[in-house]
C-alpha cells in the first residue's frame, strides 16, 4: 500500500530538525532509516502530519570515543555499528546483536537510535542497550538532557523521548577488566524477530564470575535485567553448575506476553536456557 | 511536490514526486522500470532489492525523495555495469546456468541481494549464502539451485569456475 500523505522536511542539522519538529504540527514523525516506521506508513497504523527525515543530518552518524566512554550516533546504520572497530573492542555484544537484525537491505538503512527510539519488545538492541548501562542523550527546545537506560524503556513502544525531542547519541560505559560477551537469540528461520533473547557481559576474576550483567530481550513490554540471575552470579565460581542455578531465575519478575510465537509460560522456560547459554559463553564456558 | 535528482542504472533524471512516493513505484512507475516488483506489503519479501550508493536495500522500504543525490542500479543495469554490454552480469548467467528459479518473481531481488553479498564476501560458504539472502523469499524452489547459483557465480567471479556438474543443479 501508499503511505497517506504528509508534508516533507530534510533538515541537515540537529538545530534544524528540532525547528522542523517544532514547525510540524500537530502529528510529527521523526524519519531515521525508515524500516520500522515505513511499513506502518504504509500499513496506514500511522499517518503522520509532517515527516522529518534525519538521513541528512551528518553530525548524527558515526563513533566515536569519549574517555570512558563510547557515543554511538542515532543516526548510526546497523551495517555500520556492525563493522565499526570501536564497537568491536570495548562493545562487541552490540555488534554481534546487530548482526542478528533482520537481514541485509535492513541493516543498510535501519539505524541504531531508530531501533532504540521504536522500543519494540521484540526488538534486539534495547536489551544491549540496558545490559550495558547505556546512555541516551536527548535534544530538545530547552537542550539537552541524558537519560540511563533504566529509565529510557517505558512501556510498549514507549520511550522517555517527549513530544519534540530527538534521540541524538546513545554513550556506551567502556567495559574494563577481563569482560566476555554473549547474545543468545532463538527465532525462526523466516523472521528474525526474537521470540526470547538474552545479552550477557560477564567480568571473571580468578576463576570467578566477578559480576553479570542480563538483558533480556520479549519478556514483557520493555527490555528489562534479569536481577535475581545477576545477584546470584556475583561472585559464583564459574563452573557449569552455578550458572545453571543462576539460570533457573531468569523468569523471575518478568511478564511475557502470549502471541503466535509463544505462550507465556514457553517464554518462561525459553528465558532460562538462553541466560544459561549465554553466561557460560561470556564466561568463557 | 519535491524535486529529486538521482541516476539510475547509469542514467541521470529530475522528478518532481510527491514524498510519499516509495523508490520502487518511482522506478517502475515514472521511470517504467518495471523489472523490480513487488511481492509484499511488509518489508519482508526482498522481491524490490535494488542498490543506493552501492547497497542492497528493499526499494518498497525507502522514500523516492530519499534516493535525491544517489545512484540507484536495479536489475535492468547490472548487464552493462560490468563493461560488457548486453552480456548477462554473471550472477544473472549463474541463475540461468543452475535453474534458480521456477516462477522468477524473486529472482530480480535474489539477484540483486547476492550481487551485494558477493561485493561483500566473495568466497561465501554455504550457510554465508542462506544468511547474506535471509531477506529474500521465494515461494517456490526451495532455495536449493539458488544456493548454487550463487555458488557458481562466486566461483566464476574469482576465476575458477565450479561447474553444473560438480554444483548438481537440479531441472
Ligand atoms: C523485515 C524486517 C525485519 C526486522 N527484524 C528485526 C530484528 O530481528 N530485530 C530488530 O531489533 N529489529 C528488526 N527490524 C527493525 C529494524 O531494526 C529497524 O531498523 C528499527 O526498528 C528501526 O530503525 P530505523 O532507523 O529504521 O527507524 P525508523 O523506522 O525510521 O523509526 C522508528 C521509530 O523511531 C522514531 N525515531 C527514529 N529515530 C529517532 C530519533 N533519532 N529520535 C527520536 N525518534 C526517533 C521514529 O519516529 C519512529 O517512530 C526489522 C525490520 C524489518 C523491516
Ligand atoms: S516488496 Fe519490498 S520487501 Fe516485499
Ligand atoms: S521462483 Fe517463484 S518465488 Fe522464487
Amino acid at each position: 500500500m501508499i503511505p497517506a500523505p504528509f508534508a516533507y522536511a530534510r533538515p541537515t542539522t540537529v538545530d534544524e530538525a528540532l525547528q522542523a519538529i517544532a514547525e510540524g504540527g500537530e502529528d510529527v514523525k521523526i524519519l531515521a532509516g525508515g524500516q520500522s516506521l515505513i511499513p506502518v506508513m504504509r500499513l496506514r497504523l500511522a499517518a503522520p502530519e509532517t515527516v522529518v527525515d534525519l538521513s541528512k543530518v551528518s553530525e548524527l552518524r558515526g563513533v566515536r570515543e569519549d574517555g570512558d566512554s563510547l557515543v554511538i550516533g542515532a543516526m548510526t546504520t546497523h551495517a555500520d555499528v556492525v563493522r565499526d572497530p570501536l564497537i568491536q573492542q570495548y562493545a562487541p555484544l552490540i555488534a554481534e546483536a546487530t548482526e542478528t537484525v533482520a537481514d541485509r537491505q535492513v541493516r543498510h538503512r535501519g539505524t541504531f537510535g531508530g531501533a532504540l527510539a521504536h522500543a519494540d519488545p521484540a526488538g534486539d538492541l534495547p536489551a544491549v542497550a540496558l545490559a550495558l548501562d547505556a546512555e541516551f542523550v536527548i535534544a530538545g527546545q530547552n537542550g539537552r538532557r541524558t537519560v540511563p537506560a533504566a529509565d529510557f524503556f517505558v512501556d510498549y513502544l514507549t520511550t522517555a523521548l517527549e513530544e519534540g525531542e530527538l534521540l541524538v547519541e546513545i554513550r556506551v560505559p567502556k567495559l574494563t577488566g577481563q569482560w566476555g560477551m554473549r547474545y543468545e537469540k532463538f527465532n525462526r528461520v523466516a523472521q528474525a524477530w526474537s521470540i526470547v533473547a538474552v545479552a550477557a557481559a560477564v567480568r571473571r576474576e580468578d576463576g570467578h564470575i566477578a559480576e553479570a550483567r542480563i538483558g533480556l530481550t520479549n519478556m514483557g513490554p520493555t527490555p528489562l535485567r534479569a536481577r535475581a540471575t545477576e545477584a546470584a552470579l556475583a561472585g559464583a565460581a564459574a563452573t557449569p553448575e552455578a550458572i545453571a542455578e543462576a539460570a533457573r531465575s531468569a523468569a523471575e519478575g518478568t511478564s511475557p506476553s502470549s502471541d503466535l510465537n509463544a505462550q507465556a509460560d514457553y517464554r518462561e522456560h525459553l528465558v532460562q536456557v538462553l541466560t544459561r547459554r549465554a553466561v557460560s559463553a561470556a564466561a568463557g564456558l | 511536490m519535491t524535486s529529486i535528482n538521482v541516476r539510475v542504472d547509469g542514467m541521470s533524471y529530475s522528478d518532481d514526486v510527491e514524498p510519499r512516493t516509495l523508490l520502487v513505484h518511482y522506478l517502475r512507475e515514472t521511470l517504467g522500470k518495471v523489472g523490480t516488483v513487488v511481492g509484499c506489503d511488509t518489508s519482508n519479501c526482498g522481491a524490490c532489492t535494488v542498490h543506493l550508493d552501492g547497497e542492497s536495500v528493499k526499494s518498497c522500504t525507502v522514500f523516492a525523495v530519499q534516493a535525491d543525490g544517489c545512484e540507484v542500479t536495479t536489475i535492468e543495469g547490472v548487464s552493462s555495469s560490468d563493461g560488457t554490454d548486453g552480456a548477462l552480469h554473471p550472477v544473472q548467467k549463474a541463475f540461468h546456468e543452475m535453474h534458480g528459479l521456477q516462477c522468477g518473481f524473486c529472482t530480480p531481488g535474489m539477484i540483486m541481494a547476492s550481487i551485494d553479498l558477493l561485493k561483500e564476501n566473495p568466497s561465501p560458504s554455504e550457510t554465508e549464502i542462506r544468511e547474506g539472502i535471509e531477506g529474500n523469499l521465494c515461494r517456490c524452489t526451495g532455495y536449493q539451485n539458488i544456493v548454487r547459483a550463487v555458488q557458481q557465480a562466486a566461483g566464476e567471479m574469482s576465476g575458477s569456475p565450479a561447474g553444473a556438474d560438480t554444483l548438481g543443479a537440479q531441472a
